[in-house]
């Protein structure tokens, strides 16, 4: 889920795969357009960390080399 | 494609997965992980995971499906309170179909005539009441540790805007407690116990709680944890780093999910859990029984929020289908093939037991992805 925009009230509009809608980020600290969160029931649970992501992708691919 | 999604369903990368995890297993061994949360659940039927495992590695499915979880008892109060003629009872989809006493069930209730309105989220619960304020407006609030910042962030949205006809009906529960109940509770022991080497722990769950919650757990069991996200190669490579602790004598709590889940979870959301809710002393659970300190009520200066004391509502003792092994299944002692009422009686169209109600229940998993698979096995060997 990507944000696209941030809505007055710790509200954000999110999109993933063409679908969007509006959804609470009163449980985060700060965002902003263009970060990916976690979302359940409405409401954004955690951001995620693109530096991690990108992490994890590499040792999964490391797996069949290593 | 969808960034963050996509590249951690990559079916190769799987496959090498597999392959690796075939080469590291001890073929005198066996690994019997349990994944606590139905979203891991609904991923491995989903993506067949368990087709990608060599036979001495077994995935038990764990008690992590709120629907599932929520005793009988709790939805015939629910039922009940939907019943009265100033109530409106908001509630989440899911549990529409979650079968009560006799048959009964929210569905039901509402094609009777209740007040009954499917929401996504609590705030079209506040909202609700905000615009019908001769209505006596009711959450439904149930889950884990993910839905209960969602429930107090609705009451502190209530008690700015001064609405005096909203409350919640309150069934948070909690993981860890869940978990340490399954290798625990005399109670479990007494119904037959299933063996773990180790959980696969909640993805969402701990982007609130943090994946050091579980590391109390882990030392005091000697059971290894590794926190995973919900992808097919987030929940493949999880194993294989529980494969590794099996292997090496460890038991520590590992962060698979690094991306989204950090030692200490969601301060903003756990401060938003304490504002509101306090520890009950006990909590029925589906499957588990009494589990000591495993849910949250309301704190006792937010009375005014609470359903069951607004509405005094007293808890009825109510049995399952004999029938129905429900019980069993959310403890790992039992597979949803080995229950007499699965894909005859109780299918998702009409479910008997919770396990078949939400898409995230082991029953209906495989309902929908297991049993194509088996048939297809069984075919394979006889040709």
């Amino acid at each position: 889920m990507r944000i696209t925009e941030v809505l007055p009230n710790e509200m954000a509009r999110v999109t993933l795969d063409g679908v969007s809608k509006t959804v609470s980020t009163a449980l985060l600290d700060d965002v902003a357009v263009g970060d990916y969160i976690v979302l359940h029931v409405g409401y954004a649970l955690a951001k995620i960390d693109p530096e991690e992501a990108e992490r994890t992708l590499e040792m999964l691919v490391m797996a069949g080399v290593g | 494609m969808m960034k963050y999604v996509d590249e951690y369903r990559d079916g190769k990368i799987a496959k090498t997965l597999a392959a690796v995890i075939a080469a590291e297993v001890r073929p005198d061994s066996e690994y019997h992980f349990m994944e606590f949360c139905g979203g891991h659940t609904h991923a491995i039927s989903r993506y067949g995971l368990e087709d990608l495992l060599p036979p001495n590695v077994r995935m038990i499915h764990g008690p992590g499906c709120p629907v599932c979880v929520l005793p009988i008892s709790r939805i015939d109060l629910a039922i009940e309170l939907s019943r009265r003629p100033e109530v409106t009872l908001c509630t989440y989809g899911d549990l529409m179909r979650v079968p009560g006493s006799q048959g009964s069930s929210l569905m039901k209730a509402k094609a009777e005539g209740a007040d009954i309105r499917m929401v996504y989220s609590t705030l079209d619960a506040v909202r609700i009441a905000e615009a019908e304020p001769n209505r006596e407006v009711v959450f439904f609030a149930i889950g884990f540790e993910t839905t209960t910042p969602p429930t107090a962030l609705a009451l502190r949205f209530a008690r700015e805007k001064g609405l005096t006809n909203f409350a919640i009906f309150c069934n948070h529960v909690l993981t860890p407690a869940a978990v340490q109940n399954i290798l625990d509770s005399p109670d479990v022991k007494e119904l037959g116990n299933v063996r773990i080497d180790g959980f696969v722990g909640p993805a969402h769950v701990s982007t609130v709680i943090g994946a050091g919650a579980f590391r109390v757990f882990a030392r005091e069991f000697k059971k290894p944890v590794v926190v995973a996200g919900f992808e097919p190669l987030d929940v493949m490579q999880s194993i294989l780093m529980l494969i590794r602790q099996v292997n090496d004598g460890r038991h520590e709590v590992e962060n698979q999910y690094i991306r989204a889940v950090t030692e200490d979870g969601n301060a903003k959301a756990q401060a938003a859990i304490a504002e509101f809710f306090e520890l009950r002393d006990s909590f029925e659970w589906r499957g588990l029984g009494e589990v000591p300190n495993s849910a949250l009520r309301l704190r006792p200066q937010f009375a005014n929020f609470d359903a069951e004391k607004r509405f005094d509502l007293v808890t009825k003792p109510a049995k399952d289908n004999p029938a129905c092994e429900c019980g069993a299944i959310l403890r790992g002692v039992k597979r949803p093939r080995d229950c007499k009422l699965f894909g005859t009686v109780c299918t998702p169209d009409n479910p008997m037991g919770s396990c078949m109600v939400s898409s995230e229940g082991a029953c209906a998993a495989h309902w929908t992805y297991g049993r194509f698979r088996e048939k297809a096995a069984r075919q394979e060997a006889a040709e």
